[in-house]
C-alpha cells in the first residue's frame, strides 16, 4: 500500500497537469494570432481573404488579383513593423525577467542599470548634431552600452559586484545621463530639433525599416538565445550570491553574462523604437501568474507574452486615433494601473 | 588507516575584515570520513564565517584549507560544490519557487552552464526528499514553509548536491525542541551513511548528542579540540561562555551527558 502511494507521489512529481499544457498551447498560439490580426489593422484597408492570398502567394502560385500596393503595404510596412514590435517586446520582457532574477527583486526593470538613459542621451546628441538615422541609432546603442559599463565599473568592489551597489550606481548613472539629455533639449532649436528629440524619446515603431531588422534583429535574438540557455541558472542565482556560490555557481561570471546580454538587447531595442517603459516590468509578472516563478518556464513565457503584448499595443497605437500615439506613452498608461492592480492583489508577497 | 585520512583540513586558518580586524585566526582542525564535528562558541565568535570559508564562499586570508588533500583556493566553486554542501542558517527567496524546484537546484554543480535539470535530476531530488521525509511538500511554495520545514528542505537540497561533506550553520536555530531532536537524529543518520559533517551550534548538549569531535571557539580562536567528553566540561564552558554550568551523566538507558546552566 505504501509502495503504491509512493509510486503515485512519484508520478505526480513528474506529470504536467492539464492546466499547464493548455497554458503552454495558449502561449505558443497567441503571438501568431496577434500577428495575423496586425496585418488587417491600418488605414489602408485590405480584406482578410486578400491578405491570406497574398501570404499564400509567397509559398504557392496564385494569380494576383490584387493591387500591387497591397502587397507593398503588407511586406514593406506592416510586416517589418510587426516583427520589430515582436522582437522588441520579447527582448524587453526577457531582459526584465532576467534582471528581476538577478536582483532578486520583482520590481526591477531592464532600465535599472541606466541603459535607456544612456541610449537616450546618445540619440539626443546625435539628433542635435547629425540627424542621420543610422548615426542616431549607432549613438543610442553606444550610449546605452557606455552607461551600463560605467554603472558596472563604479559598483565593482574588489572582485565582486554587490547587488545594492549595482542598483545605486545604476541610479547615479541614469540621473546623470537624464540630466545631460535635458541639457541637450534645453539648447536644442525648439522648432525642429527639440520635437524630434522629444518624439524619439517617447518611443515609436513609426520609422522601422527592414534595415533596422537586419542589423539590430540579430543582436537582440543573440541576447535572447543566451538568456534562454542560462535560464535555469538564473533560479540558482536568485537565491543570493552566497547560496549560489555554495552550489557551485560562478556568480560573477553569470552576473556579467546576464548584464551583458540584457544590455545589448535593451540598447538595440531603444535603437529600433526609442524608449519603451513598463513592458520589461509588467510582462514577467503576467508570466509568473501563468507559469509560476521558475525561470526555466518564465523566460520562454516572457518571450512569447512580451512579443504578443507589444505587437498588440502597437496595433492600438497606430489605429485608435487618426494620428499615431507614441507607444511609450501607451505602455505606461496600460502598465501603471495594471501594476497597481497586481501589487494590491498580491499584497506584500509575490505569491500569485 | 586509509579510512582515517582526513578529507577536510584547515591549517592556521585566519580571516579578517577589510580594516584588518580578525574574525578568527590560527584555526587548525581536520575532519575524517563519517565524522561529525561540532563547533561551539558564543555569538559573534566567527563560527558562521569559518563555515563559509570552508566552502570558499568567503576566501581565507591566512593559512589554507585542504579538501581531499587539495588546497581549495585552487579549486573552482563548482569543483568544491560537488564535494561540499552548505546549509545556511537562514534562507530567503524573493520568488515562491515550489519546493521541488528549489531542491532540484542542488544539481547545479553537476550540470553545465546551459543545461536544465533532467528527469534523472528530479529523481535524485525526489529521493533526497524521501530521505529527509518531506516528499509531501513537493508542490508547496518555498516561501510558505515553517522554520522546521524550511530547514529540512534545505537539507534535502544539499543532499541532492551529492556531496561528501555537509556544512550546517546552526541547523537547529529557531526550531522547537521536537524539530531540534528530529534534525539531530537526521544528522546522526546521515553521518552513518558515510557523510562527514561540520555543524555549528549554540548548545553544548548537541555535541554530546551528535558529534565525535568538538571545536570550542572563543573570540576567534580555537580554545579546545577533541572528543566531546574531553573537551566539553564545566571548566571549559565557564571559560568560553562566562557562566557556570553543571555537566551530569544521565544513565537510565540514555547514557549521555547533559549540560545544565546554573542561574
Amino acid at each position: 500500500m505504501k509502495n503504491q502511494n509512493n509510486q503515485e507521489n512519484k508520478i505526480k512529481f513528474y506529470k504536467k497537469s492539464i492546466i499547464e499544457n493548455s497554458v503552454n498551447v495558449f502561449l505558443l498560439l497567441i503571438p501568431f494570432i496577434i500577428l495575423l490580426f496586425s496585418m488587417f489593422v491600418g488605414r489602408y484597408s485590405i480584406s482578410p481573404d486578400i491578405i491570406i492570398k497574398i501570404f499564400l502567394s509567397k509559398i504557392i502560385y496564385i494569380e494576383p488579383t490584387w493591387d500591387p500596393t497591397m502587397e507593398s503595404v503588407i511586406f514593406d510596412v506592416r510586416l517589418p513593423r510587426a516583427i520589430a514590435a515582436m522582437i522588441v517586446g520579447a527582448g524587453l520582457s526577457v531582459s526584465g525577467a532576467s534582471f528581476q532574477g538577478l536582483f532578486k527583486n520583482p520590481l526591477v526593470s531592464p532600465q535599472i542599470l541606466g541603459v535607456s538613459a544612456g541610449a537616450g542621451f546618445g540619440a539626443a546628441i546625435a539628433l542635435l548634431l547629425w540627424e542621420k538615422v543610422y548615426i542616431v541609432q549607432l549613438c543610442a546603442f553606444l550610449g546605452g552600452i557606455f552607461a551600463v559599463t560605467f554603472t558596472y565599473k563604479i559598483s565593482k568592489i574588489y572582485k565582486t559586484t554587490p547587488l545594492l551597489m549595482l542598483v545605486l550606481s545604476g541610479m547615479v548613472t541614469a540621473a546623470l545621463f537624464s540630466a545631460l539629455t535635458s541639457l541637450i533639449k534645453y539648447v536644442a532649436d525648439p522648432w525642429n530639433k527639440l520635437p524630434a528629440i522629444v518624439f524619439w524619446l517617447m518611443g515609436s515603431f513609426n520609422a522601422v525599416s527592414r534595415r533596422d531588422l537586419v542589423f539590430l534583429g540579430p543582436l537582440i535574438i543573440a541576447g535572447l538565445i543566451v538568456l534562454f540557455l542560462i535560464r535555469w541558472r538564473i533560479n540558482v542565482l536568485s537565491l543570493g550570491d552566497e547560496e549560489a556560490r555554495s552550489m557551485g555557481v560562478n556568480t560573477e561570471q553569470l552576473k556579467l553574462i546576464i548584464i551583458l546580454s540584457a544590455t545589448v538587447i535593451t540598447a538595440s531595442c531603444v535603437c529600433i523604437s526609442g524608449i519603451i517603459g513598463w513592458v520589461g516590468l509588467i510582462i514577467p509578472h503576467v508570466g509568473r501568474i501563468l507559469v509560476g516563478p521558475d525561470h526555466k518556464k518564465l523566460i520562454p513565457a516572457s518571450m512569447l507574452l512580451g512579443a504578443s503584448y507589444l505587437l498588440f499595443v502597437d496595433d492600438v497605437a497606430r489605429s485608435v486615433i487618426s494620428t499615431e500615439i507614441p507607444i511609450g506613452i501607451l505602455t505606461a498608461i496600460i502598465g501603471a494601473p495594471f501594476f497597481a492592480y497586481l501589487i494590491r492583489k498580491s499584497k506584500s508577497g509575490w505569491n500569485y | 588507516m586509509e579510512l582515517l585520512k582526513s578529507i577536510l583540513q584547515i591549517k592556521k586558518g585566519g580571516f579578517s575584515y577589510i580594516d584588518g580586524t580578525y574574525v578568527f585566526q590560527n584555526i587548525d582542525f581536520s575532519l575524517n570520513k563519517g565524522e561529525v564535528l561540532c563547533i561551539l562558541g558564543p555569538n559573534g565568535t566567527g563560527k558562521s564565517t569559518l563555515i563559509k570559508c570552508l566552502t570558499k564562499i568567503l576566501p581565507l586570508d591566512d593559512g589554507q584549507i585542504l579538501l581531499d588533500g587539495l588546497d581549495i583556493s585552487s579549486l573552482t566553486n563548482e569543483e568544491i560544490a560537488r564535494k561540499i554542501g552548505y546549509v545556511p542558517q537562514s534562507h530567503y527567496s524573493a520568488f515562491p519557487y515550489s519546493v521541488k524546484d528549489l531542491i532540484v537546484m542542488g544539481r547545479a554543480p553537476h550540470l553545465g552552464l546551459f543545461s536544465v535539470p533532467s528527469g534523472t535530476d528530479f529523481e535524485l531530488a525526489y529521493n533526497s526528499m524521501e530521505t529527509v521525509g518531506i516528499s509531501h511538500l513537493a508542490d508547496r511554495p518555498c516561501t510558505e514553509l515553517s522554520g522546521g520545514e524550511q530547514r529540512l528542505v534545505l537539507i534535502a537540497r544539499v543532499l541532492t548536491q551529492q556531496p561528501d561533506i555537509l556544512l550546517l550553520d546552526e541547523p537547529t536555530s529557531h526550531l522547537d525542541i521536537g524539530n531540534q531532536v528530529r534534525l539531530l537524529r537526521l544528522v546522526n543518520n546521515l553521518a552513518k551513511t558515510g557523510l562527514s559533517i561540520v555543524m555549528s551550534s549554540h548548545f553544548p548538549d548537541h555535541a554530546f548528542i551528535s558529534s565525535q569531535k568538538v571545536a570550542l571557539m572563543k573570540e576567534g580562536k580555537l580554545v579546545g579540540l577533541g572528543s566531546p567528553d574531553n573537551t566539553v566540561n564545566e571548566q571549559s564552558l565557564r571559560e568560553v561562555y562566562g557562566i557556570n554550568v553543571k555537566i551530569k551523566a544521565i544513565e537510565d538507558g540514555i547514557n549521555r551527558k547533559v549540560c545544565i546552566p546554573i542561574i
